[in-house]
């Protein structure tokens, strides 16, 4: 590039400016996963009784824990029990979202400050507490709605399923909206000029312009169910259907946590670390063509 | 539109990394420090534990001691705090003394997070009856911890109701299942008692009272027998309940179980000595209402209990200060002065045998229904037997809980559940290596 005035000190430049941003990530995110990679090729084997000193050392065993992880039953069955509640929170999550981004954005709405900030507040509210606060509404003893059981084996993840809902509307709308906001007035007035109704300004332009936002809010949807964990586990104690392995993130809690196995732990965090890659990076990829063709 | 992509993601990662309710809490992250010490001046212990008011007694201890100051920090119970003590101990920051469930202790040592105490404490095994002693030592040379309390079990049962619907204390399991049938019908909203798939411990108390052994130890073998006869007898009996629809599903310290208690539409708890505190807050109703009995028995004339709960004070293998934490573990578990505190204050029931004479007025919630109290309880008591816990009690536990859901929400047999346990339990111990006998 700058062979002409070419000298050390200029090429050793950007490498300077890169520094903080080289050193936060390998210690924050280099070296956790390659500790976990570390750990996850590595098992504890005991000799006799176990009780002694030195009776427990820390052998290597190749890709034996990721092949047990991956051959692991209880995993796919999880992944496919996040599967069937992950479509479900999408959907009714990332619809509704859109849903009240639209009205708010358009011309007709009174208290829209109101209202975005009431659909925005549950977000703020920690999972956790979500959770608590929805089992205990769910408790058949305590529920305002009687003759459903909520946490039985047939509604327990429409349940869990309308915890996330709720939570996560707000945020996705909020990221809508904003983007909304930004779509030029002067396409909407030419529209109207044109006798394009409020409904259809909304369906032509507003939609397809918001495509880009709607793919990215996904792609964290994605992402965030995958890892789904605050919700089952809350509910846990107060239900007999919901197992320590019900989604792939609390198998990996119950390996590293309950039985003490951090080495399995590490390798089907590993698993489920490829397996949420895959399906974010597939998706971009099956959706950009479709959503960014016309801009080139 | 490329630009609006980018403050979207922007706005995405922001918000994200400021709070995604997704993320998960884990009860490990946030481990007490107890490595810093300093080398001279007055020593800290660190002390994790969940009995309450401890810091009282500690701040008894730290008057008379300016030498050796002990902080509390206030645990979470239950199977979560022995994993968060071993991945602390794991990390290196484990604190200095630990409340260690009896069976939790085991893994403990395995793990080889505890000291071993022989040499300090050889002065006051005498104050412990031989099977509690039996429990910090594994059958061993060695001495893990110093017990603290013990959790022998017995039937709670509500006085007024047991008169209301004509039945009386039953005496035998036979007779238990006959009173549960008997209230159901009478009311079906009513239910004598209820099975707890969240609470491995109550079951294992069960069992030993069955005279069931887990584990135990042949020569440099361990044994795992957690499908024997007596186990499988324990399940069978409260499954044919359970599945009969005369004893409640409920998981146990849900606040639907406390609402059945409150109320008295659940009539009786097989429990263990703590339960006055459990019944007193989740209960406050009954107050007045609640009496105890030896648990019912297998077979008419015997006279037989388990144990559900019950703690030592262990200190971690690499505390910095062996010696003070001893000092502190033995003062606390066998000074006069420290377990009238113990029972006063942390309302257990001591595990030092002269402890137990501390115990004078029944607790508040039992003045009136229970008098003799503590007499009782220490006559039942003495009729509890134990068995050696192994290794991974955390797998067994957790199959337990997975087990017994399963079996509840498909009406099965228990002793599936019972089998589950027991093939969960003996795999990992494979997995890992131990010796195992056939």
């Amino acid at each position: 590039m700058s062979t002409a005035r070419g000298g050390a000190p200029r090429s050793a430049a950007p490498y300077l400016f890169l520094t903080p941003a080289i050193v936060l990530f390998t210690l924050f995110l280099a070296l956790p996963i390659g500790y976990t990679v570390y750990l996850s090729l590595r098992r504890t084997k005991v000799s006799g009784l176990g009780l002694g000193r030195g009776s427990r050392r820390e052998i290597f065993v190749g890709l034996d824990n990721l092949r047990v992880a991956v051959a692991d039953g209880e995993l796919w069955a999880g992944a496919l029990r996040v599967l069937g509640y992950g479509t479900l929170v999408l959907v009714v999550m990332l619809g509704l979202a859109l849903l009240f981004a639209l009205i708010l954005d358009s011309a007709y709405v009174r208290l829209a400050r109101f209202g975005r900030i009431s659909i925005f507040l549950p977000y703020a509210v920690p999972g956790v507490v979500a959770s608590l606060l929805w089992g205990f509404l769910y408790l058949p003893s305590l529920t305002p709605i009687g003759g459903i059981d909520f946490l039985g084996a047939s509604a327990v993840t429409y349940s869990m399923a309308n915890i996330a809902v709720w939570g996560g509307t707000g945020f996705n709308m909020l990221v809508l909206y904003t983007n909304l906001r930004a779509i030029p007035r002067s396409y909407y007035e030419a529209a109207r000029m044109d006798g394009a109704s409020e409904v259809a300004i909304a369906l032509r332009i507003k939609i397809p312009m918001l495509v880009p936002a709607i793919i990215l809010t996904t792609v964290f949807s994605v992402i965030a169910t995958i890892q789904v964990f605050t919700e089952p586990t809350t509910l846990r104690p107060l239900s007999n259907t919901i197992s320590s392995t019900w989604s792939p993130l609390m198998k990996v809690y119950r390996d590293a946590f309950v039985t003490g196995d951090l080495y399995s732990a590490a390798a089907t965090s590993l698993v489920i670390a490829g397996v949420s890659l895959v399906l974010s990076f597939g998706f971009l990829r099956v959706v950009r063509g479709h959503a960014f063709e016309e801009e080139r | 539109m490329r630009t609006r992509l980018a403050v979207a993601a922007l706005a995405v990662t922001l918000a994200a990394g400021c709070g995604g309710s997704t993320t998960p809490e884990t009860p490990a992250a946030s481990g007490a420090p107890s490595s810093e010490q300093p080398a001279a001046g007055p020593v800290t212990l660190t002390y994790w534990t969940w009995a309450p008011n401890m810091d009282k007694i500690a701040e008894v201890w730290n008057q008379a001691h300016p030498d050796i100051k002990v902080t509390v920090s206030k645990q979470a119970g239950g199977d979560d705090a022995a994993a968060k003590f071993l991945t602390a101990a794991k990390a290196g920051n484990a604190p200095d003394l630990v409340q260690a469930e009896y069976q939790h202790l085991p893994s403990f040592v395995a793990a080889e997070a505890v000291a071993d105490l022989a040499a300090e404490t050889a002065a006051v095994k005498a104050e412990y009856s031989p099977g509690l002693w039996g429990l910090v030592t594994l059958g061993t040379e060695s001495v893990y911890a110093i017990p603290q309390d013990s959790g022998p079990m017995m039937l709670y049962y509500r006085k007024d109701l047991f008169e209301k619907y004509g039945i009386s204390v039953p005496t035998t399991w036979e007779e238990y299942a006959e009173a549960a049938r008997k209230v159901h019908k009478a009311n079906p909203k009513v239910y004598l008692g209820s099975f707890s798939s969240k609470d491995p411990g109550w079951f294992a108390g069960l069992a030993q009272q069955a005279g069931a052994q887990w584990w135990s130890i042949a020569g440099d073998a361990w044994k795992v027998g957690i499908n024997d006869a007596a186990t499988t007898k324990v399940a069978d009996f409260w499954g044919g309940l359970v599945n009969e629809g005369v004893i409640d599903d409920q998981p146990y310290f849900t606040p639907e179980w406390n609402k059945a208690l409150n109320d008295g539409t659940q009539l009786s708890w097989p429990s263990a000595v703590w339960g006055p505190g459990v019944l007193e807050s989740n209960a406050p109703k009954g107050k007045g209402k609640w009496a105890i009995a030896p648990l019912p028995q297998w077979n008419a004339g015997e006279s037989f209990s388990g144990f559900w709960g019950g703690s030592s004070t262990a200190v971690s293998a690499n505390s910095k200060n062996k010696a003070a934490a001893v000092a502190f573990a033995t003062w606390l578990n066998s000074d006069p002065a420290a377990l009238d505190l113990l029972v006063k204050e942390a309302f257990v029931y001591p595990a030092a045998t002269k402890g137990q004479a501390a115990l004078g007025d029944p607790p508040a919630y039992f003045a009136e229904s229970q008098p003799d109290f503590w007499q009782q309880a220490s006559a039942i008591g003495a009729t509890a037997r134990g068995f050696t816990f192994g290794p991974n009690v955390g797998v067994t536990y957790n199959a337990y809980k997975d087990g017994f859901d399963k079996a509840i929400q498909n009406k099965s047999a228990f002793g599936a559940a019972v089998q589950s346990m027991q093939d969960a339990t003996v795999s990992d111990m494979q997995k890992s290596g131990f010796t195992l006998a056939q």
